[in-house]
């Protein structure tokens, strides 16, 4: 086969096929785990019904969304409603396109394959850009739907949506300063050559940038406590109150999928991505970084997608707790928060990593 | 092209958020609410007209169906003005069973409204949890009278039967838990920052104002008047028991629910109290087969959980009534809706419904 074609085109088409359904599949049991753990959180048992310990309810759902008539209700802008849950999803799928899922490249048959889809020396601004896709589609959905909740949905989502990229913006900067790169496997390495990931980078521990990072994330994927977009108990649902069945389940993949990519650029930026969990103790890096030595860098491959994905669900888990504790803010309290809070916040902590930095150095 | 325009919306009368049937008629600027107008009547289904058409004891049955969060109060304003108007004397006994099954009704009650208040704000948790306590009290009220939201548990003159074997202990295993679990409920809200930004100075109404509405119940007290039927006209076995009427300063969402989570404390206080007490005897009083009031009438009120329940029933001396009117705190408080919201965002209606604590089928009755 030609090298070039195998090179650029069927390697790439297959690691797409296999980012795209790791993420599918994570986020069938992504919805089972939240109503899971929400469940435990308020002592319930949750599903139990389809499969053991209902195992398998995300899939009898899915199915059921499928076989759902596709209704397009008659007041609605037929074009941009269809487009809108499209735009929602595809940048959320594309952002994957950065992030390394492992750190070791492996040959499988005389190519290297690298676990990453493609490894851009603007990964990280790659990510802010087309985060802030998302917003059209939401902001669509609501046109379209040509209802005055939706709308009022809409509005909502793109006034937090906009207001909320400005502290996640600044969060990322610092991580920037010390990394050095905005690619997200230099960021990795970076973190691996220092020998600490950037959360507890010694003289100033990037905490407050994770939670910055962190809240600004919830607010762009409108989850508790700032889903007001789609505030069920007074805008019901919000800007998706006139979809159902496939496009509605848009809505809802693009949300999880957002979710598990906060989850992954917040494990990448400061938890120091696929390197392993060694609590400070030297020597144990070498074996955590392979659990599988017989398989050689394929096994070094998956041990590092273990980490990552350990990390990733422990962030998600943080979001599911978060939902089953906090209420609600209100519009103008998000506002509030976002523009007198986490903006200067983050501007402080910009200026203090800097200022660390340059003491650091001396 | 470009200006604002005021937008009319309507929330309701099918809307997760307003607690049944209401229909809200929103004007807003932007997220502001200019003005609301109230559109009520979903339930109507003309209680008072049947409470004339049926015999006195019939008519119980209807009482349950009006608060049904709080059926027992219903139950008992009713079963009070009949013995009123009877003049029956109800034995101590059943006097005090009735104050242990109001109290426990109260806590329940409340409970349906923590839970549907916090899971408007936003708090899911705090419903379940609520939901789980409430469970207990009406396995509690099953094991005494069948019946878990309409129980008839009444009778002209006293109680249907005695409390069954071993349920003063399933009541107390009930209360002696039952503080933890309030401990919990204040963990996940009292100090949260979101609840308080939520709730506080949201839905203000002064003293004054909330008396000129006719507001009664919690809505009063947040608002830092202490009348509490129970305290002022005491009635079964109030006199004798010890228990304190919380109010607030402000007036505004957290002091009612800073007032509704003290009056859970207080009717648990009340209930321990009352099982302490409880005397031996009959529990039932000598009653006539045929309830025939004399002429005349008579107007009674109770401190149902969320306000003054009143009857007033006119007898012309057969065995129907002649009138029979119910005065429905939840109708009145609801007035002071669009007042209390006034210059508010939308998402504070929701937590304005859920402060004033309205049950749909009692205010359209």
């Amino acid at each position: 086969m030609n090298p070039t074609l195998l090179q650029f085109v069927l390697i790439p088409a297959v690691k797409i096929a296999v980012v795209i359904s790791i993420i599918l599949f994570v986020v069938v049991y992504l919805v089972l785990l939240e109503r899971k753990v929400n469940a435990w959180m308020q002592s319930r048992l949750g599903p139990m019904r389809v499969g053991w310990h209902g195992v398998l309810q995300t899939i009898a759902d899915v199915i059921k969304l499928f076989i759902k008539e596709d209704i397009t209700p008659t007041h609605v802008d037929r074009l941009a409603f269809f487009l809108a849950p499209v735009i929602l999803l595809l940048p959320a799928l594309a952002a994957f396109a950065v992030i390394p899922l492992s750190g070791q490249p492996f040959r499988v048959a005389g190519v290297t394959v690298t676990p990453w889809i493609s490894d851009v020396n603007v990964g990280l601004l790659f990510l802010l850009a087309i985060g802030s896709l998302g917003v059209y589609g939401i902001v669509m959905a609501g046109w379209a739907s040509n209802s005055k909740y939706s709308m009022l949905g809409a509005l909502r989502s793109a006034a937090q949506m906009v207001s909320y990229e400005v502290p996640l913006g600044l969060s990322v900067v610092s991580v920037l300063m010390l990394a050095g790169t905005a690619s997200m496997v230099g960021i990795v390495r970076a973190q691996a050559a220092a020998g600490y990931w950037f959360a507890f980078w010694l003289p100033y521990p990037q905490i407050v940038g994770l939670f910055l990072y962190f809240v600004s994330g919830v607010a762009e994927t409108n989850r508790l406590p700032f889903d007001l977009p789609e505030a069920e108990n007074e805008l019901v649902a919000g800007f998706h109150t006139e979809y159902s069945g496939m496009k509605f389940a848009f809505f809802f993949l693009a949300e999880y999928i957002n979710m598990i990519l906060v989850g992954c650029i917040v494990a990448v930026l400061f938890l120091g991505g696929w390197l392993p969990v060694t609590l400070g103790i030297p020597g144990l890096r070498e074996p955590l970084s392979n659990f599988l030595p017989l398989l050689g860098d394929v096994g070094a491959t998956l041990t590092g997608f273990f980490w990552l994905s350990a990390k990733v669900l422990v962030v998600l888990f943080v979001y599911l707790w978060m939902r089953a504790t906090f209420p609600r803010y209100r519009y103008d309290q998000l506002m509030r928060l976002g523009w007198k809070w986490l903006i200067p916040l983050g501007l402080a902590h910009v200026m203090l990593t800097g200022l660390v930095m340059l003491l650091s150095r001396g | 092209m470009f200006g604002t325009r005021e937008m009319e919306i309507n929330m309701g009368p099918q809307h997760p958020a307003t607690h049944g049937v209401l229909r809200l008629k929103l004007k807003l600027d932007g997220e502001r609410v200019l003005e609301t107008r109230p559109v009520i009547g979903y339930l109507h289904r003309g209680c008072e007209k049947l409470g004339e058409d049926r015999t006195y004891p019939q008519a119980v049955v209807y009482t349950d169906r009006m608060d049904y969060c709080a059926a027992y109060a219903e139950n008992l304003v009713y079963i009070e003005a009949v013995e009123r108007l009877l003049g029956v004397e109800v034995p101590p006994r059943a006097q005090y069973m009735r104050v242990i099954l109001a109290e426990l009704q109260r806590i329940a009650s409340h409970l349906i409204w923590l839970g549907t208040h916090a899971m408007d704000i936003g708090a899911l948790t705090v419903f379940v949890y609520g939901m789980r306590e409430r469970e207990q009290i009406l396995d509690l009220f099953e094991s005494y009278c069948g019946a878990r939201l309409t129980y008839n548990a009444l009778r002209i003159g006293g109680m249907p039967e005695d409390f069954p074997e071993g349920w003063i202990d399933e009541a107390r295993r009930f209360l002696d838990l039952f503080p933890a679990r309030i401990e919990e409920y204040n963990r996940l809200l009292t100090a949260n920052r979101i609840w308080l930004g939520r709730t506080r100075d949201v839905g203000t109404i002064d003293g004054p104002k909330a008396l000129d509405w006719g507001m009664t119940g919690p809505c009063l007290r947040g608002s830092g008047i202490a009348y509490d039927v129970r305290k002022a006209i005491p009635y079964e076995a109030y006199a004798d028991l010890d228990f304190d009427v919380p109010v607030g300063d402000r007036g505004d969402t957290y002091d009612r629910y800073l007032c509704r989570m003290e009056e859970m404390r207080q009717s648990r206080r009340i209930v321990l109290q009352a099982l302490e007490r409880l005397p031996a005897g009959e529990v039932r009083g000598k009653v006539p087969r045929r309830i025939k009031p004399p002429k005349g009438e008579v107007y009674h009120v109770n401190e149902g959980p969320r306000g003054e329940l009143g009857v007033y029933l006119v007898s012309d001396g057969s065995e129907n009534a002649y009138r029979c009117r119910f005065r429905s705190p939840n109708f009145v408080n609801l007035q002071a809706l669009p007042d209390m919201i006034r210059g508010h965002l939308i998402a504070d209606i929701v937590a304005v419904i859920g402060t004033l604590d309205i049950v749909l089928g009692c205010v359209d009755r």
